[in-house]
């Protein structure tokens, strides 16, 4: 057995594991940080095969930034254990069926399956070893797949505007800042001087001076 | 057995060796830099610091060591303990791992790997997990609270850190910390390190830089007027040493990226004889010595900025900004002909 396929198993072990602790965690925020461990272990498996780049950016988009939005939110959430295990019993038999269907189909399904005797010869990725990896998916990314690529970016562009729209709303309690207006005081607008007579205090068209 | 001594149990006991040389050298200078970062804001302040351990305080961070390490480590009762405990450990390990790709000269670097910058930009988006997990895990308010604050801040910020280092990387052509810095190896000694040219993109990332890594003026995080100490309150003796420590690297990591990426790296400031016979590690720690005085002088100089100004900082003027200089680089160096290869 060589190093790497010492550290496949190591990662792929860990992966299978931790993935299987996502859906056994009782406490859902350890659930989410065991589907990180899941995350960051295929970052491992992709580095073993070459795809230096995949593996890091996996990191950094899934890890970096979907899941620490997916653990905000599931912190923040209020969550009841004691309401959420109340219809176990309740719900037990329809969960049944639905698992039971599943594995029947996949069972099926996996029966009927037969490798093609030539795959192996395909198991190699077409690693290029004169370019770096990088390099090597902005050529074709950036040439032959052009479309899909400027397309892709299309559709993220849709859906960031629409979460926009359905989540902003005009309220018109919220005190907005205006940071143009804030910098453009001066002393003179921002402070007054008032000689103030002994025993008499400020007057009231004085004070309402300064309320502006 | 031979084979299996050359090919695999040597390489790895040399890398063994190479980190922990790394990480010793790192502590040392970091135990230094944290009685700099003290001296410098007593300097500014007419205050005279700490001066007691040693001559001139030098031996200051090793008394503050031994009084962590000695104290009592105290877990809150109501607190996720595994959670609790990890969450420092995280900071500080992630903290160090990203040293692991950093050249301090010429092919001295354990990992010279091709993605070096995007293994930095990695380690570094994982760095925020210590400090969320630290925050949920002490079962408290204000621990909470600031590590919802830091997560906003960290992610909000890594974007322009990020469209700054893309700046950086079409000028280079590679994703390799070693091949940015022999990038910047012209005839011109300093004057053709990126920081002149890439001006504005260098104060971006000096601030963003600030931001990412919670210094003040931006250490939001920890306010100790609005949420007494933020994401630490509950940690005690090692453990809050371990965070601590974990902040101070992430803080020289991002002066070594600042010299690698702008300051020429290892280079000598003048391609001629007495500067180019000093070593290059010299010139590298100089340069990221100086990025670490810019630090220390924000942090005794500016006020703390208020948390809704700082997200405006980061979303309404720095993001276009960052992404109107990557246009502005692209196309300069696309119809200049200067793009590389």
């Amino acid at each position: 057995m060589t190093l790497p396929d010492l550290f496949f198993y190591l990662y792929a072990g860990v992966c299978i594991a931790s993935a299987v602790m996502v859906i056994v965690a009782r406490n859902p925020v350890h659930a989410v940080l065991f589907l990180i461990l899941v995350f960051v272990n295929s970052a491992g498996l992709f580095m073993l095969m070459g795809a230096e780049f995949l593996a890091l950016i996996l990191v950094i988009v899934y890890v970096g930034a979907v899941a620490v939005l997916f653990l905000f939110v599931i912190m923040m959430l209020d969550i009841d254990f004691k309401q959420l295990r109340q219809g176990f019993l309740r719900y037990l038999p329809f969960g049944l069926t639905v698992g039971v269907v599943f594995l029947a189909e996949l069972l099926l399904l996996a029966g009927g399956w037969v490798v093609r005797p030539s795959v192996a010869k395909n198991v190699t990725a077409p690693i290029p070893t004169d370019v770096g990896n990088t390099e090597a998916l902005g050529l074709v990314l950036y040439t032959t797949y052009i479309h899909y690529f400027q397309i892709a970016g299309v559709v993220l562009l849709v859906s960031m505007i629409g979460a926009i729209v359905l989540t902003m709303r005009h309220r018109s309690s919220v005190k907005r800042q205006n940071i143009a207006a804030q910098n453009a005081r001066s002393p003179e607008t921002a402070i007054a001087v008032r000689k103030v007579t002994s025993g008499q205090g400020l007057r009231e068209q004085d004070s309402a001076e300064w309320v502006q | 057995m031979a084979d299996f001594w050359t090919n695999y149990l040597l390489p790895f006991l040399i890398v063994v060796g190479q980190s922990f040389l790394l990480i010793a050298v790192l502590l040392i200078v970091i135990a230094y830099i944290l009685l700099a970062d003290r001296k410098i804001w007593a300097a500014v302040q007419i205050r005279r610091g700490p001066n007691v351990v040693g001559p001139w305080g030098l031996l200051q961070s090793f008394a503050d060591l031994l009084k962590f390490v000695f104290k009592e480590p105290m877990i809150p009762s109501g607190a996720n303990k595994g959670v609790f405990l990890l969450a420092p450990l995280i900071t500080c390990i992630l903290a160090l791992a990203a040293w692991a790709v950093i050249p301090v000269n010429a092919g001295w670097v354990i990992a010279d790997i091709n993605v070096g910058v995007l293994y930095i930009l990695a380690v570094s988006s994982l760095s925020v997990y210590g400090i969320i997990m630290a925050g949920w895990a002490s079962n408290s308010k204000y621990p909470f609270l600031a590590a919802l604050r830091s997560a906003a801040q960290m992610v909000s910020y890594e974007v322009s850190i990020g469209f700054v280092i893309v700046c950086v990387l079409l000028c280079v052509g590679s994703l390799n910390l070693t091949a940015i810095v022999e990038a910047q190896n012209t005839k011109y000694g300093m004057l053709g390190w990126y920081w002149l040219p890439l001006f504005p993109v260098f104060v971006i990332f000096y601030v963003s830089a600030l931001a990412e890594t919670n210094r003040p003026p931006f250490d939001l995080v920890e306010a100790e007027s609005e949420l007494v100490a933020g994401f630490m309150v509950e940690y005690s003796s090692t453990p809050y040493l371990l965070f601590m420590l974990g902040e101070y690297v992430a803080i020289t990591t991002m002066c070594a990226l600042g010299a690698i990426m702008f300051l020429g790296g290892w280079l000598p400031p003048l391609p001629y004889a007495p500067f180019t016979l000093v070593p290059g590690v010299i010139w590298f720690l100089l340069k990221a010595f100086f990025m670490f005085f810019l630090f220390a002088m924000a942090k005794a100089i500016v006020p703390r900025y208020r948390y809704d100004q700082l997200m405006r900082l980061g979303w309404k003027v720095f993001l276009p900004l960052s992404l109107a200089m990557v246009v502005i680089v692209a196309a300069v160096l696309q119809f200049a002909g200067l793009a590389p290869k």
